[in-house]
């Protein structure tokens, strides 16, 4: 049964007299791809630290995973993994041993670190690589192997804050086979991106502009109410009168 | 090594019968790296012409930046040749620094100088200054002369961006050499970034621009792409499109999960991807029976099943050529 894994009720943060979050409300269904989109600067980043219970909100309510963003933010913790752009395994450690310290960051056993280690390596096909330093892997292993890091524990929710910037298309989409796939087993992702095809891949989508939630909609619900044929179109016509974008 | 500038002087390499004159030029153009001979930069050779906006495409750890830094002078090649302007790149550095505009991917400014100090300090280094060339930066700068007392460091993203690419025009360059200025850009900004390439280009400067984005291909009168090193292919965004070797069909379904996994059991499907709301599929029998198709699909349990004949896009040739 489809339930909201997130509920946001006028999710406000403000910095001084700045509002960088403002009055955000929407919900996420577990096992959902929900794309998080807006302008550099629209304020995405400030929402996803609150999300994960890195930052306080000023006003307004969330639950994450049915805790409270205020007073649980430890539960949540442990319910959900964030994996941004940069996110580094260690380069100095190989894969096996990335693997191990990630696991057992999140407390797995030694006999569920061994299954998991043995099925994730299985599944990226990096037997072979098990022993080379993270440093030596083509960008594209590392970012899936960093996503199959991030879910190690079987989290409720994983927040990706721009996984593909850079990453060639082939890998891209072998990429988002992983989310696909996580998704369909039930896992919900909270996703950022650049790239509008991406966009289309997500269940719903919503776009920040200037703090505010400007749009929410199946991406094929926002096509038509903006008279649009791709994406790109939609999110131009609505960050383009944006104040706070980055130009 | 021999030295490009004796025999690559401008103009020296020409297509028969026009008059087109070549601005970079490169032959057989290598980099290596360390003790494990990485090959950074394989053998390259390829022309760009005098005020074309050439786009070199492709993922991180490609070549690019390698590829740039050579070309600038700043690094030396380990094989092969190349001129930029009429110039070898490693007997005519001196000139060929003092004839391009470089804005490399990483913001390489003076953080704790302003906007105005950081302008002035390019201007002079070129024995110039703001107010002689100010035409030429005019229509990016003013959008940003209201902040010329800011730090550098404290501008926004884009505003960063406008600036150093002011910072590279300001001594009038002939060619401009731009790694990857529209990463980590929203599409909105991106769009702005590439509506004043344009207007630069008006101005008969060469222009070679990396980026990661496939999209932004289409915006360049000329395209390379590549991957590990070597070039894929060289041609116009249209000329890549029109190489491609296969009819290609856009497939949509209410459950595109498992729309993706069924195509890739389909016996004579040759790629399927996803390719925003649509899956991007070939086929080795030009699908005359697309009834087959469908009937194999439907029996995998995907419903609502949409197909099309799908126009080919610069990033489905990438994929093409990255597998083969």
């Amino acid at each position: 049964m489809e339930y909201s894994v997130i509920k946001a009720e006028k999710l406000t943060k403000k910095f001084g007299g700045f509002i960088a979050a403002d009055s955000l409300s929407f919900e996420v269904e577990q096992g959902e791809i929900f794309g998080f989109l807006g302008a550099n600067g629209a304020g995405k980043t400030t929402a996803i630290r609150m999300l994960c219970g890195l930052s306080i909100p000023s006003s307004g309510k969330a639950t994450v995973a049915g805790f409270d963003v205020y007073r649980q933010s430890e539960q949540i913790k442990k319910n959900i993994s964030y994996m941004s752009q940069k996110f580094s395994l260690y380069e100095d450690l190989t894969v096996m041993e990335n693997i191990r310290f990630f696991g057992g960051i999140y407390g797995l056993t030694d006999k569920q670190l061994k299954d998991k280690s043995d099925q994730l390596i299985a599944q990226l096909g990096l037997q072979t690589e098990v022993k080379k330093l993270v440093a030596d892997l083509p960008l594209g292993w590392e970012q899936k192997l960093s996503f199959s890091v991030a879910v190690i524990h079987q989290p409720k929710i994983v927040f990706l804050d721009e996984p593909t910037g850079g990453v060639d298309p082939v890998t891209r989409r072998q990429f988002w086979e992983l989310i696909y796939a996580a998704a369909n087993d039930g896992m919900t992702i909270f996703v950022t991106t650049h790239y509008m095809d991406e966009a289309e891949y997500c269940k719903r989508i919503s776009i920040m502009v200037d703090g505010k939630i400007a749009a929410l909609d199946t991406p094929e619900n926002l096509k038509k109410k903006f008279g649009a044929t791709s994406m790109d179109q939609v999110f131009y016509q609505l960050a383009r009168g944006a104040q706070r974008s980055d130009g | 090594m021999t030295n490009a500038g004796e025999n690559l002087k401008e103009g020296s390499i020409q297509n028969p019968g026009t008059t087109v004159i070549s601005s970079i030029v490169l032959l057989g153009l290598t980099k290596i790296y360390g003790k494990e001979k990485k090959v950074a930069v394989d053998s390259i050779t390829l022309s760009v012409n005098k005020g074309e906006l050439f786009g070199l495409i492709g993922p991180d750890g490609a070549g690019k930046t390698s590829l740039f830094r050579m070309l600038t002078t700043l690094l030396l090649p380990d094989a092969g040749t190349a001129a930029v302007g009429g110039f070898d790149i490693v007997r005519d550095y001196k000139q060929i620094r003092n004839t391009i505009g470089y804005m490399p991917g990483k913001f390489s400014l003076y953080q704790d100088l302003t906007v105005e100090e950081n302008l002035r300090f390019f201007a002079t280094i070129f024995n110039t200054t703001i107010e002689k060339n100010y035409e030429q930066i005019e229509e990016i700068y003013v959008q940003i002369e209201p902040f010329k007392n800011r730090r550098a460091g404290k501008l926004s993203g884009g505003m960063k961006q406008k600036l150093a690419l002011c910072c590279a025009l300001i001594h009038k360059p002939s060619v401009l050499f731009l790694d990857e200025p529209t990463t980590g850009v929203d599409p909105v900004s991106r769009k702005e970034f590439w509506d004043m390439l344009k207007r630069l280009k008006a101005q008969e400067i060469t222009i070679m621009v990396s980026t990661p984005y496939m999209d932004e291909a289409t915006l360049c009168d000329k395209v390379a792409l590549i991957q590990n090193g070597k070039i894929l292919s060289v041609n116009t965004p249209q000329g890549i499109v029109n190489s491609y070797p296969e009819k290609l069909y856009a497939i949509k379904s209410s459950n595109m999960y498992l729309l993706l996994q069924s195509l890739k059991k389909y016996e004579s499907t040759i790629e399927s991807y996803a390719f925003g709301e649509y899956a991007h599929a070939t086929f080795r029998n030009d699908i005359s029976d697309k009834n087959d198709l469908e009937y194999f699909l439907q029996k995998q349990g995907v419903e609502d099943i949409e197909m099309k004949p799908a126009a080919v896009t610069i990033e489905d040739s990438f994929i093409k050529l990255l597998k083969n």
